[in-house]
């Protein structure tokens, strides 16, 4: 079992939860994740690291289904049943030079710790983190202090620059190229933003989010296909060079179980969880 | 012996398998010629004195008969109902050169079960010793090799990066061959003797490997987990499993009671299973119980299967459709699958292995409508963790190099089961972790 030590609402739907989990945190490094599983009923679902302290590790996401509300429903001193990790290969840190970081929606939580790592080994970097509005939008402070220069979108125009964070990519791309760039948010996001800066052969990192079982190598369940070739996600990335990832694969894989995912929601909801409806 | 009728096990996960009472087990005892050299010990991987625990069966005294075999074997419940006996102990008993072999599997199966049921007695441990030893994996080797070590006095603690123990025992083997409650249970008697087992730490990340090697000896039990894909077109559709991943999710995840459980697995319609070994029959079986129509597709003859012969049979009486002499060629479908195109195989002359070798003949490819594809054509070692350990050599087929002493290239570094093997049984295993913790207690002794 593995405490919560605490946890919030960081943004319309979208949670903070830190939990004791020392094998963990003394392990991870920036671009890592874990696996975990709230019950004995749960499955198993992976989630980026987006930071440690002590004997804690820090996990952001939005409750959009079973595991995630579940996971969201729970308070200080409440237990996990499993967190296995750090999972993955970590991020390609060393001394590029210039970097930008990306973040889009909930994919902001894995910056920062790319962030300081990034910072740590010399690089100067600009972030930009893009939400569909203000509200939406997650770790700002965070970010201002561990960048360099940190550029904000909203879809609505809400707050900061109108429109994606493709836009500011772009210019930074053409009047002072980085030496490489991080993009982590929604798969399609991802696709179209890491295509920026293709045409200017900037070397580009993306953090590719398929479905997971065991998130060990045993598998195969997030498999993607990187330059023609099939990898496990979970152990060969999750970050992988964004132009060669197939974009269109990984988003039809990631709708697999969309029909049960549904099915599971709606019974959780209608009390087949034995809780009677009372999240 | 009794099966349960393939009518009603298909629609549950309960064992196939009753098991036989006291009283057949001591009729089937009696069958024993007590043979001066007894060639069903030496078929068995672990060496148990199966004449000696047939004697205490014979007199009713299953106490005694189950202490004979837990000297030699601490899963005596798991190995009585996954051993291939046929071509271990059984295939060894002299009675079965003219008739019925004494079926020593039910036999033991019978003497753990009854255990169970009366309570268990932990044999007793040595006294205790300073050093500390790491194993890496809760499948059968390391659970095997803690029991030996903890037994002789050593401080032992498994690594697990599953939330379970058990490895292929509880996410591979379904419920209907192995109940999981017969698996927990040998594994608290494992922890009985005060082994440690640390769930959720997947070695090399979660315990680094400095960590790792501050123990005193090292045994390396992680299986051969990695599945491996045919690399045909269409591999990547939806609906398309490695046998691991279909199996895990019903067995470790019980994704067939979804949703009471969270974790999904499609289900029912059209399941075509690739592969004819133990894992392809497994994989096909749990696939009929949650209501699929399933073909069985294996590239040779129905004779040259690796799976045991009972589950073939078992299989064969579930309804499963075999499809021998066939081979995929591309799986079909546009995001979803919805087919499997397949090309009839010739068979030729017998190749190294001893089995005929298999030509696809032209013109004959056909198309299996399906709406799952699990691929069952076997699993390597996982080279996460032998990668990260310098001096560690790996040979083909990527399993770990060990001498006759379950001794890696490495000082200290000891390694057994199917990391060593490559994809094998549940008992050779068992007999190599055997192997395996009698080096290191020797090597503490100065033998």
């Amino acid at each position: 079992m593995y405490q919560v030590k605490s946890a919030r609402l960081l943004a319309e739907n979208v949670y903070e939860t830190w939990i004791e989990a020392p094998h963990v945190s003394r392990n991870a490094e920036a671009g890592q994740f874990l696996v975990l599983r709230i019950d004995d009923e749960g499955e198993r679902i992976p989630l980026t690291i987006s930071g440690v302290d002590g004997d804690c590790v820090r996990v952001i996401f939005m409750a959009v289904g079973t595991t995630t509300e579940k996971l969201a429903a729970l308070k200080t001193g409440d237990a996990i049943h499993d967190v296995v990790g750090p999972l993955g290969q970590p991020s390609e840190v060393h001394h590029f030079g210039s970097c930008v970081l990306v973040g889009g929606g909930v994919g902001i939580a894995c910056l920062p710790i790319i962030a300081k790592a990034l910072k740590e080994s010399g690089n100067s970097v600009i972030g930009i983190i893009g939400a569909r509005n203000k509200d939406l939008l997650i770790l700002e402070d965070e970010m201002k202090e561990a960048c360099d220069e940190l550029i904000i979108t909203t879809d609505d125009g809400s707050y900061g620059i109108k429109g994606f964070a493709a836009g500011p990519l772009k210019e930074i791309c053409e009047s002072r190229p980085p030496d490489a760039v991080w993009v982590i948010g929604p798969a399609i996001m991802m696709k179209v933003t890491s295509g920026v800066t293709k045409p200017f052969g900037i070397k580009t990192f993306v953090s590719l989010n398929p479905v997971m079982v065991d998130g060990t190598g045993m598998c195969g369940s997030c498999r993607v296909v990187v330059n023609g070739e099939t990898k496990f996600a979970c152990v060969d990335g999750p970050e992988f060079d964004a132009h060669q990832v197939d974009f269109d694969l990984l988003m039809s894989r990631q709708r697999f179980y969309h029909p049960e995912e549904k099915e599971s929601r709606e019974h959780h909801h209608s009390g087949g969880c034995g809780c009677g409806g009372h999240h | 012996m009794a099966d349960r009728s393939a009518e009603v096990r298909i629609n549950d996960f309960s064992e196939v398998d009753c098991g036989i009472s006291a009283e057949e087990a001591v009729i089937e005892a009696e069958r024993c010629l007590r043979c001066k050299k007894p060639a069903c010990v030496e078929g068995c991987p672990v060496g148990i004195d199966i004449p000696g625990f047939l004697k205490y069966i014979e007199e009713e005294d299953f106490r005694s008969a189950i202490g004979i075999i837990k000297n030699s074997n601490m899963l005596p419940a798991i190995c009585g109902r996954v051993c291939p006996q046929e071509v271990q102990c059984e295939g060894e008993c002299i009675l079965g050169v003219k008739g019925k072999p004494i079926a020593i599997g039910a036999l033991e199966r019978f003497l753990a079960d009854w255990e169970r049921e009366h309570g268990v007695t932990v044999p007793e441990s040595k006294e205790k010793r300073k050093e500390r030893i790491a194993i890496v994996g809760s499948g059968p080797a390391g659970l095997t090799a803690a029991a030996e070590l903890a037994r002789n006095g050593f401080s032992v603690t498994i690594f697990e990066a599953l939330h379970a123990a058990g490895g292929v025992l509880i996410y591979g083997i379904p419920e209907f061959r192995l109940p999981k409650k017969v698996v927990a249970a040998e594994i608290d008697e494992v922890k009985r003797l005060g082994v440690l087992i640390r769930t959720n730490h997947l070695v090399g990340r979660s315990v680094p490997v400095e960590e790792l090697l501050s123990y005193d000896a090292i045994i390396i039990a992680t299986g051969a987990g990695l599945p491996a894909f045919m690399g045909i077109p269409g591999e990547n559709l939806i609906g398309v499993y490695s046998a691991n991943e279909f199996l895990t999710r019903v067995n470790l995840m019980h994704a067939n009671a979804f949703p009471q459980y969270d974790t999904p697995v499609k289900r029912g319609g059209n399941v075509v299973v690739i592969g004819g070994g133990n894992v392809a029959m497994d994989s096909a079986r749990v696939a009929r119980r949650m209501g699929a129509d399933v073909t069985l597709v294996y590239r040779r003859r129905q004779e040259d299967m690796p799976a045991r012969l009972v589950e073939v049979h078992h299989a064969e009486e579930e309804g499963i459709r075999f499809l021998t002499c066939t081979n995929p060629t591309r799986i079909l479908g546009e995001g979803t699958v919805t087919g499997v195109e397949v090309v009839s195989m010739d068979m030729c002359e017998l190749d190294d292995s001893g089995r005929p070798s298999a030509k696809p003949i032209p013109g004959s490819e056909q198309i299996i409508p399906a709406d799952v594809v699990i691929e069952a054509i076997g699993q390597s070692p996982n080279p996460l963790l032998i990668r990260m350990i310098e001096g560690l050599v790996r040979e083909k087929k990527g399993n770990l190099k060990v001498d006759e002493k379950g001794r890696t290239t490495v000082p200290k570094i000891f390694a057994a089961g199917d990391v060593a093997t490559g994809a094998a049984t549940v008992i050779l295993a068992m007999g190599a972790a055997k192997v395996a913790a009698e080096s290191v207690r020797k090597m503490f002794d100065g033998e």
